[in-house]
């Protein structure tokens, strides 16, 4: 056939090259298979807790895997060992690769030492997505905040992630707050590398 | 070449997920166990020494009679540690560069469980053609 002489056919994955990550998929492709996967996820479980659980491992799968990736293509491989070093890489970094865009806001929490905020508009996962009144507070978003705890402890900053529809004056829809609350030995190594 | 190695490559939970002994000195029976205990005793020089630097790859970390310990860490804090007796430190950093990517292609595969050990055949082949490149 024309053109199969082209593409080099490799034998095995490990010997193919990383590729530079330029390609991107379909919205509606995604959202399908996204909508799909908690349709599924809502069969296998009794409750809200353990869908926004399950959706959050299967984040955290993509979480690690991202960390190591874009490390080693986007960073030129530098680790990353502070604290805010972390936090501006999930914002832009990971941010634009998954989303095509950098993340709307990065704050810290005032109330307590160890809680940071991404603030999204809206999130690409739940743009399809509508929550009927009766599951209250359940968020799919629950899936981007298991892929920022994936990339957090892979990293070596554990942390708990949760995400949270908070309501805003002048729009109808609420925007969405990712909440990550550092364990404590993170602060404790911060202090250490002062 | 005819230089002893040790390869392994530790993960996040201290737990080594893939070995290589690469050598072509008498091959002792305790030889193989003699470096595995050197690594393993490295481990907790590495645990410190990783906050301090952002590079990846901390060259010599450790000696042990005539053989260096050199040690790369990944960002997802996955450890590759080398046992050798080379001097050749650009070697030794793009062995384990090319080690990385291998890594990173193993990873990527989403049936495969991070952290568990890696018992792809063709990984093996090729860690072991790298380490006769490189070292």
């Amino acid at each position: 056939m024309i053109g199969t002489g082209k593409i080099k056919q490799y034998a095995n994955v490990l010997d193919k090259p990383l590729g530079k990550g330029k390609q991107e998929v379909s919205l509606s492709a995604f959202a399908f298979l996204f909508s799909e996967l908690v349709q599924y996820n809502q069969t296998q479980v009794d409750n809200i807790s353990e869908l926004e659980t399950r959706l959050e491992d299967a984040g955290y799968a993509v979480g690690a895997r991202v960390l190591e990736l874009l490390c080693h293509r986007d960073k030129g491989n530098r680790r990353e060992t502070r604290l805010l070093g972390i936090l501006s890489f999930v914002h832009s970094t990971v941010w634009k690769v998954l989303f095509g865009k950098v993340a709307d806001s990065l704050e810290k929490g005032t109330e307590h030492e160890d809680e940071y905020m991404i603030s999204e508009k809206e999130l690409l996962v739940n743009r399809f997505i509508s929550i009927p009144k009766d599951m209250g507070t359940f968020h799919c978003g629950a899936f981007v905040a298991g892929i920022v705890k994936g990339v957090l402890e892979n990293a070596g900053f554990p942390a708990v992630v949760t995400a949270h529809f908070v309501p805003v004056e002048g729009q109808q829809r609420p925007r969405t707050t990712i909440l990550i609350k550092f364990a404590e030995e993170v602060l404790r190594r911060e202090a250490r590398l002062g | 070449m005819t230089s002893t190695a040790c390869f392994i490559i530790v993960s996040r939970n201290d737990i080594p997920i893939y070995e290589a002994e690469v050598g072509s000195a008498a091959k002792r029976e305790d030889a193989a166990q003699l470096h595995q205990f050197v690594l393993h005793a490295a481990l907790d020089i590495v645990q410190d020494l990783a906050w301090t630097t952002s590079a990846m790859f901390l060259k010599a970390i450790d000696r042990f009679n005539d053989l260096v310990v050199s040690v790369y860490v990944t960002a997802g804090h996955t450890r590759f540690m080398l046992l050798h007796d080379s001097r050749n430190e650009d070697g030794i950093k793009s062995f384990f560069q090319e080690v990385h990517e291998l890594y990173i292609k193993i990873l990527l595969n989403p049936l495969y469980l991070p952290g568990s050990r890696i018992t792809s055949s063709h990984f093996d082949t090729k860690v072991r053609a790298l380490t006769r490149k490189y070292l």
